[in-house]
């Protein structure tokens, strides 16, 4: 069974947490999102130009870049957290320029090399699969696809042809970390998805609270939280570890229990 | 002029690919507009209706066509090849903008979008947005650098008084690219109601090409001109590149005529081992903004900063059907440094009474350098793409002048 499979394959929803590499502290933090409660974790790439991203997540991107951190520093991460955290999923999330500068299978290499599962490439769309798809799938690594509000019937099947890991619903047309969808159009998208696709669904992009993870989580097999924990992590700066464990235990709690509430 | 076998006229293919170079690399929530944008442009081309109302606006309110000029105390000056100055610089607005923002409204109205953005560097392009916007009535938002709004407050009063906000970019090196950026992240929280105007020949497939198609009115016009003043076709094209989109303009009406020699002029800023915007001399191939193409980076696929004393040219990629005339060597590409410029700027207006804009003064520096060494008998055309009223401010500094 993959490492997917069996985060998901709880009987309950899990909780995806993202943080960026290289800002903060990042493997006390990684550390802390496991100990917390995080079923899958997604390492955010830094990039110069992170067009999907709110103010949060952007300025993450820059304090990393700031500190030099190299595709390299990466990778020694992922394979470092690999080696504490042997059952945990472990998706790297980025921009498509730094994942391909060196070509596409000598990324897929490195991410098999250093244990990662998964790969969410924001602005590559399955007309551009050619570009990472192809050296990702035979490295065995998954291409965690995207789909959004405006994915149309027409559309998803080509968005799932190719897609691993699992399906990430992005709940508002928009940018990361800024407003919420209306929990009725967020239970509409996932019964949707979910009749097209054998994938688990998570759904991310605005989910700040427990509350409002809890209430995805009795929908969705799995909730996104991001730029609540970049938050926090730009608060505290290198000793942020104990509250990023206790934000995320509070998440975790909150979605672990949701389905027996709702049932 | 013979035309080549395989025309080099029919780019991009029906997925936006110039050879490698373009393609559609947004996120998810922008593709289906995207598709639409682009089903769209298919529908409207094949409408004369729409090029009607192009024509009729560029003619009657841009000034089209734009003269063609003998540069006659230039040519003399260098003692080489006859130049002719495609003068953009007096269209509405003082630039080559106007033509693709004419285009994109009419798309954009087709749509039946009510709301419009655009990213401006310098603010030429913005202002040109702001302009099209104010004649259609429609609420225009422009994205600009926080650096760029500091440096450019005549622009930014210009666009504030033709109706539209001006938001001042806050993240990243706050100029152009972080615009774009800005702009990007608006448009995918709008997708809905809102047409985003690119000001030049980037971004994801099908801007490229339908920016291209609507500036190609600069090389078309040119072609009767000179055919009219020389009655045969130039020996050679030279256009500043930044974005490329006046040059593209220039050049693609010409590309199959193979004895027409093309160069496009690159930002050399500071000098290539220095700071400077030449994504073609020195960036490598990858992908932003939509779009694979040459840009300025770092060995992990990192941008870096663009310098050019042209705001204009300030940008660290270049248009993708530039990037494949570059590598298929169908347009040569060369440098110009922000001094070449400058003192070109000061040539050509003591010369011919013609205040170019300093993106097109690498261009005249480009012609100053070659034109010597061709004959007489020899004809280029240069494209001086904007008037250079903006830059004043600019050349003062760099020259110590206060004003």
């Amino acid at each position: 069974m993959t490492r997917f499979a069996s985060a998901f394959g709880k009987g309950r929803a899990a909780l995806v947490a993202f943080i960026t590499g290289g800002d903060g502290d990042t493997a006390a933090n990684l550390d802390a999102l496991v100990a917390g409660g995080a079923d899958v974790i997604e390492l955010g790439m830094p990039f110069t130009d992170p067009m999907a991203d709110g103010p949060a997540i952007q300025a993450a991107n820059l304090r990393s870049l700031a500190k030099r951190t190299s595709t390299a520093d990466l990778f020694a991460i992922a394979a470092a957290f690999r080696g504490r955290h042997p059952d945990v999923p472990l998706v790297l999330m980025g921009y498509a320029n730094p994942m391909t500068v060196r070509g596409s299978d000598w990324f897929a290499a490195e991410c098999a090399k250093a244990g990662v599962d998964g790969i969410i490439c924001v602005d590559i769309p399955f007309e551009e699969d050619a570009e990472l798809g192809p050296a990702l799938r035979g490295a065995g690594v998954d291409l965690i696809r995207l789909a959004t509000p405006t994915t149309d019937a027409a559309r998803l099947p080509d968005v799932l042809n190719g897609a691993g890991g699992f399906l990430y619903y992005v709940s508002v047309a928009g940018i990361t970390g800024l407003q919420q969808a209306a929990q009725a159009s967020i239970e509409d998208a996932v019964a949707r998805l979910k009749a097209a696709t054998d994938l688990p669904v998570a759904v991310g992009f605005g989910v700040r609270t427990p509350q409002q993870a809890a209430d995805i989580a009795k929908v969705a097999d799995g909730v996104v939280v991001g730029s609540a924990f970049i938050d926090i992590i730009a608060q505290h700066g290198d000793a942020a570890a104990p509250h990023v464990e206790a934000f995320t235990r509070s998440l975790a709690d909150a979605i672990h229990g949701a389905k027996e509430i709702a049932a | 002029m013979t035309q080549l076998p395989n025309s080099l006229r029919t780019q991009p293919d029906e997925r936006g690919h110039f050879g490698q170079f373009g393609g559609r690399y947004v996120a998810e929530t922008l593709m289906p507009l995207i598709l639409d944008l682009e089903r769209e442009y298919r529908t409207a081309q094949a409408d004369p209706a729409f090029k009607a109302e192009f024509d009729y606006l560029l003619k009657h309110y841009v000034g089209r066509p734009s003269p063609l000029w003998f540069a006659e105390r230039l040519t003399n000056d260098l003692g080489g090849a006859k130049i002719y100055l495609k003068r953009e610089d007096l269209n509405h607005t003082g630039a080559h903008k106007i033509n693709n923002c004419i285009g994109q409204i009419l798309l954009a109205k087709r749509m039946g979008k009510t709301k419009i953005i655009a990213e401006t560097g310098a603010g030429q392009h913005g202002v040109a947005t702001a302009t099209v916007a104010a004649l259609f009535g429609l609420p225009c938002t422009i994205f600009m650098g926080a650096v760029d709004v500091a440096r450019q407050q005549p622009n930014v009063f210009r666009m504030k008084l033709l109706g539209a906000e001006v938001v001042a970019v806050e993240s990243g090196a706050k100029t152009l690219k972080d615009a774009m950026n800005e702009a990007l992240r608006h448009w995918v929280a709008n997708v809905h109601d809102t047409f985003y105007i690119i000001g030049t020949v980037a971004g994801p497939h099908p801007y490229p090409e339908l920016v291209r198609d609507f500036q190609s009115v600069i090389g078309n016009e040119a072609r009767e001109q000179i055919l009219q003043a020389e009655g045969r076709l130039p020996d050679m094209l030279i256009a500043p590149v930044g974005g490329g989109s006046n040059a593209i303009g220039l050049f693609h009406p010409f590309l199959d005529d193979e004895g027409v020699e093309i160069v496009g002029v690159e930002a050399a800023g500071e000098g290539l081992d220095k700071r400077h915007a030449a994504s073609l001399a020195g960036g490598r191939p990858g992908i932003l903004h939509g779009n694979k193409t040459y840009l300025l980076q770092d060995e992990d696929g990192q941008i870096t900063e663009a310098h050019s004393i042209s705001a204009g040219l300030d940008y660290p990629g270049i248009g993708p059907e530039h990037s494949w005339l570059h590598e298929i060597g169908r347009v040569r590409y060369e440098p110009v440094t922000d001094d070449e410029a400058l003192a070109s700027f000061q040539k050509l207006t003591k010369l011919e009474g013609i205040i170019p804009a300093l993106e097109s003064a690498h261009a005249i520096a480009a012609a100053e350098r070659i034109a010597p060494t061709l004959g007489k008998d020899k004809v280029i055309i240069v494209n001086c793409s904007g008037r250079g009223d903006k830059d004043i401010f600019t050349v003062a500094e760099a020259l110590g002048v206060t004003l």
